[in-house]
């Protein structure tokens, strides 16, 4: 050991090397125990998340009929790198997909433009066309070897067996920014069902995406699986789904309503099963698929007859006289009438709503029924209401149509089915005291003033889905389950009571028996089989022919279908609702149609021109 | 064969422990740096692990070549080797491929070489050869004018011809040296004034002044030279008797005029606009004809030096600004703007710090595993198996595994420290201290660089860093060191 005087010196270096250590051990610290956000950052930097996409659930009808399955599309991918690197014949490339030069150089521009593409690097594929057919890249599967950096990629999309039921159906779009929003499964360039059952069940139908977890590298080329594939997911693949909808029946309602602006629902009473749902005009649930289906969107969209419209759920009509079953049974039931009361169908009393039929006078229940017979309802509405007298300041009436009101609404009429699968679904109106009020005053209205809900026109508004359900709650003497096409038996605990007594809707059913023997229904008898109905014709306003509407029961004794028809603008619902109706029971019955001469009449008889299936 | 016997015996084991433990988990980084996923073996030769193996292995035995010899030749050639290796390092550029803009690197066949990083070693022998003679005596700055020269000449042909920037400010550790040998230690201290007026000058130069024109820099330098001078003026001083009231009073004056100009220039700043980095200026500049007629009056030389020191500090302040500006390279100018935060662009300049502390920073406190850092291995991190090693540590063994590499390395240079500390000879004593100065140097430069404290200057890590030079030059630089400290019971 040296003795110098600078020995102490070694004890300065030594502090100045031990601090400069420590100071890096706190760096070393900030960065590795404090500061989170590294984690993240290294992540996004090296591992590439690719999504799989798992097929779509199948919809199957009641009858186990494939309705819509998926079909594979093709993506063309572009590398640009090896584009860039290698001799690539631009011309003939665009000729193989059949597109101009200046279509490729504006999409290679969009596929670099970082803002746009954000995922953009020039190693990994990109996608330079979308959508295509098997057909439309077949030319360039063949000479793929031509064009490096080139890959054709398979995805798949909907297709359908049929070119029906487009309204129960729906369809499959991509997602807007809004469902990203509200639910973080999807990413921007997914697919989502954008109406209809797609919508509803979107969550069964869609699967699980699956992710494969790989490794990038700085200029973005993979470098293989990270950690063996233990973070990657497999897809889970959709669930299928069984309708409620029977296919058959759903092709000939909307056969019939071609040509006619309108609506069919057929629904089984026992359990609320919708068996046909059509809205015409309509279209091809195929065209709102793949590359075309935004043009083809707009073309609906801008249709004047309004085809994307679904009249089923959404329309609101007057329901006329097929309103008379329900008025009769709340009428029985609030004890305004007898099964027994008769009512003259002319004379004093009877004004102001005169009989649009000849028949005997006066008329009991049963007859009234079945030749629809307009005073003898606006007596019995009258007489249902004015039962305890109009009361101190109109009370005691207004408590009387507001209990009748109550009533009418048990039958699922003046509300949404919020408890239902159907989408899109107007409310109708059965109209409040609360609007009367306001229109009349409290004490400024009678039964007088609001005669016309009697026979179904006025204020009420209903959906040819409401109107199919009402018949229902009378086929089932006096209850309903909600209407639904998703076939599946959690929906028989959906179970809606009017609370009415049977015998009441016996008298009903009874008189709808005879409008089809020997009231407006009686040229459409069904051969063996037993069935109820009730036509109407509401008014459409000033000028225009009235709406033809029709209900009706089958068999009537044991109802398995009920179905509610509704044509805009034709005239006399035995006319033009009736044997939609009627040839819709014979086809769910008996699995065909006999009546054929029936069939091509009326589809012979076109009302609109305009309206036609796209 | 008895001289092997001693240098067996009497050779630090310790040191040696910690060399192979460097050595071998330094290679185990350059493996998770340098392994890609196609790769097979570890021990593939055309590999950098491999590669990396192969040289360690050469450096083993040249290591223990080092250890046989004689420790005299070590002194007897000192001076000889050094000169030669300048003659080298002048040709070098002549034989050099450009490498990345460095023309450092010869090629001989495959193998390339860096005759910088055997600079350090030899100008180390040369360095203490020169203060160990017996007519070496430290009186003043004037006696160390030969070693500064030793060390300036390697340094200035590596920085200006070689173009290796990195490489030559490593010599800068020969001041530790010479500060443990008796330089005064206000060089030190002025080199960190120094890096802290640069700071301050480049820092808060963009900060433009609430009041007035010009920017914070130049007034909050020139404030600091002040308020160092009167520092000085109250504490260094005669505090007692009429010299103590003398310099009170002054310094009160002083700080009085200073308060009194600024609110006068506040008052007038209302109509014209104050340049107050010249009035700041100026009022350090009023000092000095004090100081002049203070040392004259209290014959005191203190007072002098404290002239000359504010008189440089001022230059010091125009010059770095001017050098920043006009004589640093672009990249180098960037790469301090980026440090200093003056610049946050991590897809550009920032990129390689930014990654660098992403690759760390998500190792977490356990790390990723031995071979299992995506950040490294996927090449997010650049140059991550030679000057962003640390990289690899941080991120596949986490907060533990990088600071007990810290740790191992502090050991290691106090081990050194109190090897040199320990030698009966001179010689021996101050080539320690180089070696160990030499260690320090380039763990605090590039473990700073990594970290992001310091600004990007590509040194290796010793040990650590991938490529055959460095390895081999520090080996060589430990392993002189280790027969010199072996032989020091023969020396007597």
């Amino acid at each position: 050991m040296i003795n110098d005087q600078f020995y102490k010196r070694r004890y300065v270096i030594t502090a100045i090397v031990t601090t400069v250590v420590l100071i890096y051990i706190i760096r070393l610290f900030a960065l590795q125990i404090v500061d989170k956000s590294t984690i993240g950052q290294a992540e996004s930097n090296a591992l590439l998340k690719q999504t799989i996409y798992p097929p779509r659930g199948l919809i199957y009808d009641r009858n186990g009929e494939l309705l819509v399955f998926n079909q594979p599309i093709y993506e063309v991918t572009i590398v640009m790198r090896k584009l860039r690197k290698e001799p690539f014949d631009t011309l003939e490339f665009c000729k193989t997909l059949h597109i101009d030069t200046m279509f490729f150089n504006s999409r290679v521009k969009e596929i670099k433009d970082k803002r746009k593409n954000r995922g953009y690097s020039q190693h990994t594929p990109q996608v330079f066309l979308s959508q295509l057919s098997k057909e439309d890249v077949a030319e360039l599967q063949e000479s793929l070897y031509k064009f490096p950096g080139i890959d054709i990629r398979k995805r798949t999309m909907r297709d359908y067996k049929y070119p029906l039921a487009a309204h129960v159906l729906g369809s499959v779009g991509e997602v807007s920014q809004s469902d990203i929003d509200k639910d973080n499964y999807y990413q921007a360039g997914d697919y989502s069902g954008r109406d209809g059952i797609e919508r509803t069940y979107e969550r069964q139908l869609r699967g699980e995406k699956g992710v494969e977890v790989l490794l990038r590298d700085s200029k973005g080329v993979i470098q293989g699986s990270y950690r063996n594939g233990e973070l990657d997911k497999d897809a889970i693949k959709g669930e299928d789904l069984t309708l409620t909808i029977d296919i058959e029946l759903q092709k000939l309602a909307e056969e019939l309503l071609t040509g006619k602006i309108g609506s069919a629902v057929a629904i089984e009473p026992k359990t609320g099963e919708v068996l046909a749902l059509a809205s015409s005009p309509t279209w091809n649930p195929a065209l709102l698929v793949g590359r075309q289906r935004s043009a083809n969107y707009n073309d609906l969209y801008n249709d004047p007859t309004k085809p994307l419209n679904n009249r089923a759920t959404k329309g609101v009509y007057p329901p006329g006289s097929t309103f008379k079953t329900l008025q009769a049974i709340v009428c029985l039931q609030e004890k305004g009438i007898t099964e027994s009361s008769i009512y003259p169908c002319s004379g004093k009393g009877t004004k102001p709503i005169t009989c649009t039929h000849f028949h005997g006078s006066p008329v009991n229940l049963l007859s009234a029924i079945e030749q629809s017979c307009n005073p003898y309802f606006w007596c019995v509405y009258r007489d249902m209401l004015e039962k305890d007298g109009y009361g101190e300041g109109n009370i005691n009436f207004r408590k009387r149509y507001e209990l009748w009101r109550n009533d009418v609404m048990k039958f699922g009429l003046g509300q949404k089915f919020s408890d239902s699968d159907i989408t899109d679904q107007s409310a109708g109106s059965i109209p409040s005291i609360k609007l009367f009020d306001k229109i009349y005053g409290e004490t400024g209205w009678r039964a007088m003033t609001i005669r016309s809900l009697s026979i179904g026109q006025g204020e009420i508004q209903v959906t040819p889905l409401q109107l199919c359900n009402m018949a229902a709650t009378i086929a089932n003497d006096g209850y309903y389950i909600t209407p639904h096409l998703h076939k599946t038996d959690t929906f028989l605990t959906h179970r809606h009571e009017t609370g009415f007594e049977k015998r009441y809707f016996d008298v009903v059913k009874e008189g709808m028996g005879r409008v089809m023997t020997k009231g407006t229904g009686r040229y459409l008898k069904l051969e063996g089989i037993v069935s109820g109905g009730k036509t109407g014709t509401a008014q459409a306003g000033k000028g225009k022919l009235e709406h033809a509407v029709f209900i009706g029961i089958a068999p009537l004794d044991e109802p398995k279908i009920v179905v509610a028809v509704i044509v805009e603008n034709c005239g006399y619902g035995a006319t033009w609702a009736a044997p939609v109706a009627s040839l819709m029971m014979e086809q769910y019955l008996t699995g065909q149609i006999k009546r054929k001469a029936l069939k091509e009449n009326y589809e012979r008889q076109i009302l609109n021109a305009n309206v036609k299936k796209r | 064969m008895s001289r092997n016997d001693s240098i067996i015996r009497n050779i630090d084991w310790m040191t040696i422990g910690f060399y192979l433990l460097l050595v071998a988990f330094g290679w185990m980084n350059v493996c998770g740096a340098s392994v890609t996923y196609e790769q097979s073996s570890l021990f593939d030769l055309s590999m950098r692990s491999g590669k990396q193996l192969l040289w360690i292995g050469i450096s083993l035995l040249a290591g223990i070549f080092l250890l046989s010899i004689d420790w005299k030749l070590y002194d007897m050639f000192a001076y000889v080797a050094y000169g030669f290796w300048v003659l080298v390092l002048l040709a070098t550029p002549f034989l050099a491929h450009d490498t990345q803009g460095s023309m450092s690197w010869i090629s001989f066949g495959s193998i390339k070489l860096q005759p910088a990083e055997f600079a350090k070693c030899l100008t180390a022998l040369a360095v203490a050869k020169y203060m160990s003679r017996y007519e070496f005596k430290v009186r003043g700055l004037k006696d160390f004018i030969v070693p500064f020269v030793l060390i300036g000449v390697p340094m200035l042909i590596i920085m200006v011809p070689q173009k290796e920037t990195g490489s030559a400010l490593v010599f800068a550790a020969f001041l530790l040296a010479f500060y443990r040998e008796g330089m005064t230690g206000y060089i030190l201290l002025i080199a960190a004034v120094a890096v802290f007026f640069f700071i301050f000058v480049i820092r808060l130069g963009v900060v433009p002044l609430p009041l007035g024109t010009g920017s914070w820099g130049m007034v909050i330098s020139m404030l600091l030279i002040l308020v160092i001078e009167l520092f000085f003026m109250l504490t260094r001083f005669n505090t007692r008797g009429d010299a103590g009231k003398y310099f009170r009073m002054s310094a009160m004056i002083i700080s009085g005029v200073v308060v009194l100009t600024y609110v006068v220039c506040m008052i007038v700043g209302i109509w014209v606009a104050i340049p107050y980095e010249w009035v700041s200026t100026g009022l350090v500049l009023l000092t000095l004809p004090f100081l002049i007629y203070s040392a004259l009056r209290w014959r005191n030389r203190d007072l002098l030096i404290l002239l000359v020191f504010v008189t440089f500090s001022v230059a010091y302040c125009y010059s770095c600004d001017f050098a920043f500006k006009k004589i640093l390279q672009p990249h180098q100018r960037a790469r301090i703007e980026l440090l200093l935060g003056l610049k946050d662009d991590p897809s550009g300049v920032g990129y390689n710090v930014k990654q660098a502390q992403i690759a760390i920073g998500s190792g977490r406190l356990l790390g990723k595993g031995f071979l299992q850092g995506t950040q490294t291995k996927l090449q997010f991190v650049p140059e991550q198996a030679t000057d962003f090693i640390f990289c690899t540590v941080g991120e596949e063994w986490g907060f533990v595994g990088s600071s007990l590499v810290l740790i191992v390395y502090l050991i290691f240079i106090l081990r050194l420290i109190y090897l040199a500390e320990r030698q009966k000879d001179k010689f021996s004593m101050i080539y320690g201290y180089c070696v160990a100065s030499i260690f320090f140097f380039h763990l605090a430069i590039n473990v700073g660089m990594v970290l992001g404290l310091l600004p990007v200057i590509g040194i290796p890590l010793p040990f650590f860093s991938y490529g055959g030079s460095s390895l081999l030059g520090f080996t060589v630089l430990l392993f002189i060191f280790l027969n010199l400290d072996a032989s020091r019971v023969k020396k007597m």
